[in-house]
Parts: structure tokens; C-alpha cells; sequence
């Protein structure tokens, strides 16, 4: 029905690198978000002070120009790396700083710090009394932030992760700039090269509504399940 | 510029008179084209948002198509799709609109209005919608009709409501625009990428190109915190 002039498999494995990109850096994202917030909330002055520096630096950069400093920066500062262990210790040490790593540790660092924000409201949002009952129990902090704290602040962190998530994966779109055949690039070499540009970017547009739609209606069902036990008050 | 400058960047490899140069047209370039989309975007958005809380569906019904799309696709194939395809369209490479469309600058500014004005349409219906009942009620008491009740107590009422959701499209805008240096415009970004290929040194251009960003981000951050200030003055608790 659809004739994709036989790039078709090329658009479907890049569909497939969007979507491991994307749930690659949602977990990043979401592991820097939890260190971030807890550093926040943890009272000491230097973790706070470097999470919000982390924060600040982060909401005030393009996301595009922080993926360029990664990707053509990561692999000088490898090869500066490999140069400095190679003359003085001797090691040989090499790495190749792919499209795709750089992708990851991007979006996954700047979502990182817009989890850090929902974390830190959600965590607040936990009623002071569990988190003093957990201590009249002997729990330790460690206890108290895995058994008490994170199941109780997930329910309040879930609208914010949902939107989060949505902005997230429209964001994967630019990593077809630094080189990485995700279904953008592929579909932008086949519009160049058949003059369709139509016929190519469309079904890609199609494909992420649908991951955003779809999204939307499995984190609504998430949100329904994690208030089962909640009187909604209206 | 002054003389000891001058001097100072000659012993300067990367960071010359041109290269500064290079990234002020950049800088221009950007702030023209935020700034205009942003303009056009909030003058389409404002009727779009009223129309859209209309009950009647043939007219909502469009408008919500419109935002789903434009909020549910990538920035960057709006672009795309705009920058590539009006090329394709039948016939306009004989008409005067092909002499416009042929600078990148264009069509860049096309997909971002409508990407601005789609999340700005609703961020502005979801002001609308929330304005409490009992002002609108009492607008209609005082035999205000429709369009003096929108102009005199909705809108300004929704205005208020609207400004710290927009600011951030704005700073979201201003970020996204990044992606203009993509289809060939010498924007910030694109002039970091063109001084990071002349002289292959990622660092110097990108981080300085962030911190531009940075304080632009900053500037805005002020701006709409005086703005918010000065319209929730009202809100302000009263000082002992």
C-alpha cells in the first residue's frame, strides 16, 4: 500500500535505534534524577550546590548544541586521555566515542536534570511522619529512602516523569544530526535522494505520534494504577 | 572595537575580531528569528485558544488535530518537511513565493511559528478553561456580551495564569532554535559548527556558544520574572 522505494527495512531498523535510544537514556535520566534529588534534599552544601550547578548549567543550553559538545568533544577528550595514559604510564587505551553513546549520555544528562526537579517536588510531597515513623523503626537512611521514601514519592513523581518522557523521545530526532542512522537520517538520505520529501518524513512523523500517543495512554494507565489507594479529593 | 582588544585577540588563535564576529551575526540571526516566530506564534495562538474552547466541534476539532500534531512530531521533521517540501510543491518555482522560500531562513521560520503557536494555543486554552466561574458569571450579570467578557475578563484573567507556563515555551523556543544551523542558516549554533571545522576545536567553540545560550536563557528568566511580578502583584502577600 505503501511504497517506501525499498528503504523500508532501513526506516524500520532505525525506528528500532530511536527506541533503544530513547529507553536508554529514560534510564540514565532516571538514575541521575534520583542522585540529583536526593543530593538536593540531603542537606549537605556541596552535594546541593553541585546538583543545582547541574540543574542550572543544563536548562540554560540548547540540547543540540550540548549533543555537539559531547560527540566531537567526547572522542578529543578520549584521544587527549589516550595520548596523556599512553606517554606516561604506557597503557593503551582507545575508545571510540559513537553517535549513539554520545546520544545516550546527552539526553540522558539533560533529562537527568529536569527528573532531578520532578524527584525533588515528589520526594517533599512524602508526609514528614513516614519518614519519622521509618526512624522510630530503626530503619536506616539507606532503608528509609528505599522501602519508605521512593515507593510513596513514585506516585507523585509519575505526571512529571510522563511529560518528561514525551519531550524526551521527540528529542531522539536530533541525534540523526550528529550521524546516527536513526529513522530521521534515514529518512531525510531517502527524501534527498528520490526528491520525496513528503513520502519519507511523514510515515517517521506518523511513527513518533504514535510513540507519544501511546505513551500517553500507558502513562495514564500507570497514573490510575499508582492512585488505587488515593481518596481523590475534589 | 577598541585598539587593546584588537590586540588582544591577535595573540589569540581562535577567538580573532572575525571569529567574534562570526558569532554576534550568529547571535543576531537567532534572537531575529525567536523572536519573530514567538511574536507570530502568540498573534495566531490567542484566537486559535479561543476558538478551540468554542463548543462547537467543527471549529474545535481542527484546532486540536492541528496542536496534536505539531506537540506529537519532532521540531526537527516539521523542518524538515517544510524546508525540503515547499520545493516540491507543483509550480511554485515560477511564482514570487519561490524567491522567498529558497532562503532557508524562511521556511525555518515557518515551522517554527507553527511549532510555537500549536504549544502555545494550548497553554493559553488551558488558562481559559480554568478562569473560575464566578468571574465569568459576574461579567454576565453586569450584561457584558461575549466578546467585551473575553476581552475585559477572560483574557486578562488567563493572562495571568498563562505567563509561567509560557515562559518556559519561550526558553524551550529559544533552545530549539538550534536546530535552525541544521538547514544551512548561520545561526548561533551554526556558527560555533562552522569555527569548530575551520579550526577543530570542539571545545572552544561549543562551550562558548553555551555560555551565549546561558545568558540569553538568564536574560529571559529575569525578564518574565519581572513580568510575572508585575501582573500577580495583586497575589503579592502583604508586607508587615
Amino acid at each position: 500500500m505503501f511504497d517506501l522505494k525499498g528503504y523500508g527495512p532501513a526506516l524500520a531498523e532505525g525506528a528500532v535505534i530511536t527506541i533503544e535510544l530513547a529507553f536508554l537514556s529514560l534510564a540514565l535520566a532516571l538514575f541521575l534524577g534520583l542522585v540529583g534529588a536526593s543530593a538536593k534534599l540531603s542537606g549537605s552544601r556541596v552535594a546541593s550546590g553541585i546538583a543545582t550547578a547541574y540543574t542550572t548549567l543544563i536548562r540554560g543550553v540548547p540540547d543540540l548544541v550540548m549533543m555537539l559538545l559531547f560527540y566531537y568533544g567526547g572522542q578529543v577528550a578520549v584521544n587527549m586521555l589516550s595520548d596523556y595514559l599512553w606517554e606516561t604510564r604506557e597503557i593503551d587505551f582507545f575508545f571510540q566515542f559513537d553517535p549513539f553513546i554520545s546520544g545516550v549520555v546527552t539526553i540522558g544528562l539533560i533529562f537527568g536534570a529536569y527528573m532531578t526537579e520532578t524527584f525533588r517536588g515528589a520526594f517533599l510531597a512524602v508526609d514528614v511522619g513516614q519518614i519519622e515513623a521509618a526512624k522510630a523503626y530503626g530503619f536506616t537512611r539507606w532503608h528509609t529512602f528505599r522501602r519508605v521514601m521512593v515507593p510513596q514519592m513514585l506516585r507523585h513523581a509519575l505526571p512529571g516523569i510522563g511529560n518528561n518522557w514525551q519531550v524526551l523521545l521527540k528529542t531522539t530526532a536530533l541525534v540523526s544530526i550528529i550521524g546516527l542512522t536513526d529513522m530521521v537520517r534515514v529518512a531525510e538520505e531517502a527524501a534527498k535522494a528520490e526528491r520525496m520529501p513528503f513520502h519519507f518524513f511523514i510515515p517517521v512523523a506518523a511513527v513518533y505520534l504514535i510513540l507519544t500517543a501511546g505513551s500517553e495512554l500507558f502513562i495514564k494507565w500507570l497514573d490510575r494504577r499508582a492512585n488505587v489507594g488515593v481518596v481523590q479529593g475534589n | 572595537m577598541p585598539d587593546f582588544i584588537v590586540e588582544w585577540l591577535d595573540r589569540n588563535d581562535i577567538f580573532t575580531a572575525m571569529t567574534l564576529m562570526e558569532y554576534w551575526d550568529g547571535l543576531v540571526t537567532t534572537v531575529h528569528l525567536v523572536f519573530l516566530s514567538l511574536i507570530i506564534g502568540l498573534a495566531v495562538a490567542v484566537p486559535l485558544a479561543i476558538l478551540r474552547t468554542v463548543k462547537n466541534p467543527l471549529i474545535s476539532g481542527p484546532i486540536w488535530v492541528y496542536t496534536y500534531l505539531f506537540r506529537g512530531t519532532p521540531l526537527l521533521i516539521q523542518l524538515y518537511i517544510i524546508y525540503y517540501g515547499v520545493a516540491q510543491i507543483p509550480g511554485i518555482q515560477e511564482t514570487f513565493w519561490w524567491e522567498i522560500f529558497r532562503e532557508p531562513l524562511y521556511p525555518a521560520l515557518l515551522a517554527f511559528t507553527l511549532n510555537t503557536a500549536a504549544y502555545t494555543t494550548e497553554i493559553i486554552r488551558g488558562a481559559i478553561v480554568s478562569t473560575p466561574h464566578g468571574e465569568i458569571e459576574a461579567a454576565k450579570a453586569y450584561g457584558m456580551n461575549w466578546l467585551l467578557r473575553m476581552r475585559r475578563i477572560i483574557l486578562p484573567s488567563a493572562a495571568r495564569r498563562a505567563v509561567q507556563a509560557y515562559s518556559n515555551e519561550v526558553i524551550f523556543m529559544l533552545h530549539a532554535s538550534a536546530i535552525a544551523s541544521v538547514v544551512t542558516i548561520v545561526d548561533l549554533t551554526g556558527a560555533a559548527r562552522n569555527i569548530y571545522s575551520r579550526f577543530y576545536a570542539p571545545f572552544d567553540a561549543f562551550i562558548f556558544v553555551a555560555l551565549c545560550y546561558m545568558v540569553l536563557t538568564f536574560i529571559l528568566v529575569f525578564a518574565f520574572r519581572k513580568l510575572e511580578n508585575h501582573l500577580l502583584r495583586h497575589q503579592r502577600p502583604v508586607s508587615s
